[in-house]
């Protein structure tokens, strides 16, 4: 090959940078448990659902409430809710910091809701609380 | 008119107990600091329209109500409260040659002259800002609301160009620090997209009026305007009404009575 | 033939290190602006585009530059042109790269740029202007690029180039046309509001870019010898010449409809650009400058003997840059925004990081034409041997 000599090592060194966080963590096992809400039993969706999905779920609720302006949800059990983060979601789930961040941080994404959402109906100022070092903030 | 607009209130209001109780929505058993808000029932009982519009009792206005609309508007929304020329507003104040520029009359009667015009976005018929937006992050609704998506809005500011009403503004910053009285139960907008009144379309949905329209104590009507029963409809058979700059072509559907 | 662009004279690399330079000073104030947002800008309420929308403006009217050689050459046969269009077409390729990079700074939220591509809206003029000027981009990298690698390797161009060629003459019309529209149809900004506004676009498009390309290629013959043919280069300025001519007479068309018809809301953006309305007279000196060395190049470029003196040449066409540029630049937005919706003034000007940030993007053309350019003059070195200047045109088709 042409230059095999400098091709060959830098394509083996861009490779072993690309692996470098696959190795990093390979065998390391991470159990997140987020605090689920006391007083009540079931979500809008089986907890698996909610799990795997709650992101598609809130991009359908945001889609449907603005732009089609239906804002309930029903369930396949008929159950009604209305489609909003934080009067519903944050209603159950009143601390971002021990709920959504325990996950969000784990598996290092950062989604952008809270530039605008509030974290709970009852929040005192625009700007939420930063919560602790561990969890970080926006 | 005073009639039925009571009525629909009450109507709303007879919705928000009994219908709302009844519901099993997990708000009805929900922790109790949620209680107020608006619960599935509510938005059962939501108002709806072919085409909503406005009409603006002018006579009715002064600048401390205009302030008093401003202020439940922007409390209601968390407008940011941002001195100078990169302020934020949803409903607002101006003299009469500001309001209808293109009138240029030369001897107005003192009272006009004098007088301050509420002014908000129009919700126009066939709104520019909604044609030009290069997302869809600004459109229309069946009922001629013309509402911001504030999730797909990329601030390319389009829309402030072709809005021929100044109706528009532009997060120039986080708006966050500047907010005065906050709601909790709205949410605030981030950095970098437009926005502007949205006729309450939050408030139309639980079957309340906008806010504006409640803290006018009357002299602001709002209703059906393709209902011929309607209240608006009544106003502005009753009253001379114009709009502010009919030959921009976009057909606001805020009347103003002079 | 990018291997070119890795090996040149201290000269090359100082010019690109400077470029780079500017470019880092400018990308920290970018950065400031992601982190604060477009309150570090002069923009506002009223004035809601500004010096960043403006220079795309008038770039795109640069990026016409090819098209006033591509056209003789490719539509009339015009081979003296031959030597020229390559270097039109790359500072074509670097002027749209810099229309783009002022469109990305422009915007609030640059992340959810894509929500343009995700949700196409046929009815919004802004879908049509970045299809059009994506396009131009990559027709413009594609005719220039085989064309530039076919003459390397003594090879007649294949004839999908040409055809290429020829769309990219008509694509070049659609991106000014596009870009005039999204001004044109906004109701209530009189000074947009023209039916010519695309044939001003075109016609100021035609002269200003042309004009910047000829200074270029000037100072490139100074620089390296590297010669178009005084042939190619006084045509190009005849052809300079008549539409700077038009330029203006499209203008005076604006003033006579305007101030004839005696419209309140037409006229507003006139007077406030050339004389002030209630005391906000910043505008003012900027404007008259365009009239004065816009109607005073003329001058320079109209009398035959006067415009093939190269000193005069050069003298007329950096007129006519600085008035087109006033008129583009700095006028078009300003004046289209002022007064307000509500016949009202707020004085717009650009501040600092907004001057810096517009810095940064021009360097970035200057990276890309310098690089382009290079590899250009190289390829042609390696070709017709010796030294950077070139005697026979080559049978390039």
């Amino acid at each position: 090959m042409y230059n095999a000599k400098y091709i060959i090592p830098g394509i083996l060194f861009f490779l072993a940078l690309a692996l470098v966080p696959v190795v990093y963590n390979m065998g390391h096992q991470f159990e997140v448990k987020p605090e689920l809400p006391k007083d009540q039993k079931e979500c809008v969706l089986p907890t698996n659902e909610m799990r795997d999905k709650h992101m598609q779920l809130l991009n359908e609720w945001r889609n449907e409430a603005v732009r089609d302006g239906s804002r309930i949800f029903v369930n396949a059990k008929g159950q009604k809710y209305v489609k909003s983060l934080t009067n519903t979601c944050m209603s159950c789930h009143p601390d971002k910091a021990k709920f959504c961040d325990r996950c969000h941080e784990t598996v290092g994404v950062a989604p952008y809701c809270w530039d605008c959402h509030n974290l709970t109906p009852n929040q005192k100022s625009p700007i939420p609380p930063v919560a602790s070092a561990a969890t970080g903030g926006h | 008119m005073k009639n039925s607009r009571r009525e629909f209130l009450k109507l709303a209001a007879v919705s928000a107990m009994g219908i709302g109780a009844a519901r099993l929505g997990f708000l009805g058993d929900a922790p109790a600091h949620a209680a107020g808000l608006p619960t599935v029932g509510n938005y059962e009982e939501g108002l709806k329209a072919k085409h909503w519009g406005m009409a603006v009792y002018s006579a009715k206005f002064t600048p401390e109500r205009i302030a008093a609309c401003r202020k439940a508007c922007h409390d209601e929304h968390n407008v940011p409260d941002i001195a100078g020329p990169k302020e934020i507003k949803w409903f607002w104040g101006a003299s009469y040659e500001e309001s209808f520029p293109t009138e240029h009359g030369h001897y107005l009667s003192e009272e006009v002259e004098h007088r301050q015009f509420p002014l908000l976005c129009n919700q126009c018929e066939t709104p520019m800002c909604v044609k030009v937006c290069p997302t869809q992050a600004t459109f229309q609704r069946p009922d001629g609301i013309v509402m911001m998506d504030f999730h797909r809005c990329i601030g390319c500011r389009y829309c402030m160009a072709g809005c021929p009403f100044g109706a528009r503004s532009f997060n120039f910053q986080d708006p966050r620090p500047f907010i005065k009285d906050f709601n909790p139960h709205f949410p605030t907008r981030m950095r970098g997209v437009v926005e502007k009144c949205n006729f309450c379309a939050e408030r139309l949905a639980v079957g309340k009026l906008p806010k504006c329209v409640e803290a006018a104590e009357g002299a602001l009507v709002f209703g059906d305007l393709s209902d011929e029963q309607s209240d608006i409809r009544k106003v502005l058979r009753e009253h001379f009404a114009i709009r502010r700059k009919p030959d921009a072509g976009t057909s606001p559907s805020v009347y103003y009575i002079l | 033939m990018l291997e070119k662009a890795l090996k040149g004279s201290p000269r090359y690399w100082g010019t690109l290190t400077a470029l780079g330079m500017v470019m880092l000073l400018g990308l920290g104030f970018w950065l400031y602006q992601l982190t604060f947002g477009m309150k570090i800008t002069g923009l506002n309420r009223d004035v809601s585009w500004g010096f960043y929308i403006a220079q795309f403006t008038y770039l795109v009217g640069v990026a016409a530059s090819a098209v006033m050689l591509v056209l003789p050459y490719y539509f009339h046969h015009y081979k003296e042109f031959s030597k020229m269009i390559i270097l039109g077409e790359f500072l074509a390729i670097a002027a749209v790269v810099m229309c783009l990079g002022f469109i990305v700074v422009d915007i609030g939220q640059p992340q959810r740029m894509l929500n343009v591509l995700l949700n196409p809206t046929p009815h919004s003029v802004l879908f049509w202007d970045m299809v059009v000027l994506n396009g131009y981009l990559f027709l413009n990298i594609i005719v220039g690029w085989t064309s530039l690698q076919y003459f390397k390797n003594d090879m007649t161009p294949p004839k999908w180039v040409k055809i290429l060629a020829i769309v990219s003459v008509i694509w070049a019309f659609s991106i000014h046309t596009v870009t005039a529209f999204l001004y044109a149809g906004l109701p209530g900004r009189h000074y947009f509001l023209t039916a010519i506004m695309a044939a001003r676009f075109l016609a100021s498009a035609f002269c200003s870019g042309p004009a910047i390309l000829l200074l270029l290629v000037l100072f490139l013959r100074r620089l390296t010898g590297f010669d178009p043919g005084q042939k190619a280069i006084n045509r190009l300025a005849v052809i300079i010449t008549y539409a700077m001519c038009v330029n203006i007479f499209f203008f005076l068309l604006e003033v006579f409809t305007s101030f004839y018809s005696n419209m309140p809301g037409h006229m507003a953006p006139l007077i406030y650009l050339f004389n002030g309305i209630d005391g906000h007279t910043m505008m003012v000196p900027f404007m008259w400058t365009a009239v004065v060395l816009g109607l005073g190049c003329l001058l320079f470029l109209i009398p035959t003997p006067v415009r093939q003196k190269t000193p005069a040449l050069v003298t007329g066409l950096i007129m006519l840059v600085i008035a087109s540029w006033i008129d583009k630049g700095l006028g078009l937005l300003i004046g289209g925004f002022t007064p307000n919706p509500f016949e009202e003034v707020t004085v717009y000007s650009p501040t600092i990081p907004e001057i810096m940030i517009s810095l940064m993007i021009f360097s970035l053309g200057g990276i890309v034409l310098t690089v382009l350019w290079k590899i250009a003059i190289e390829v042609r070195v390696e070709v017709e041997g010796g030294n950077l200047s070139m005697v026979p045109p080559p049978a390039a088709e």
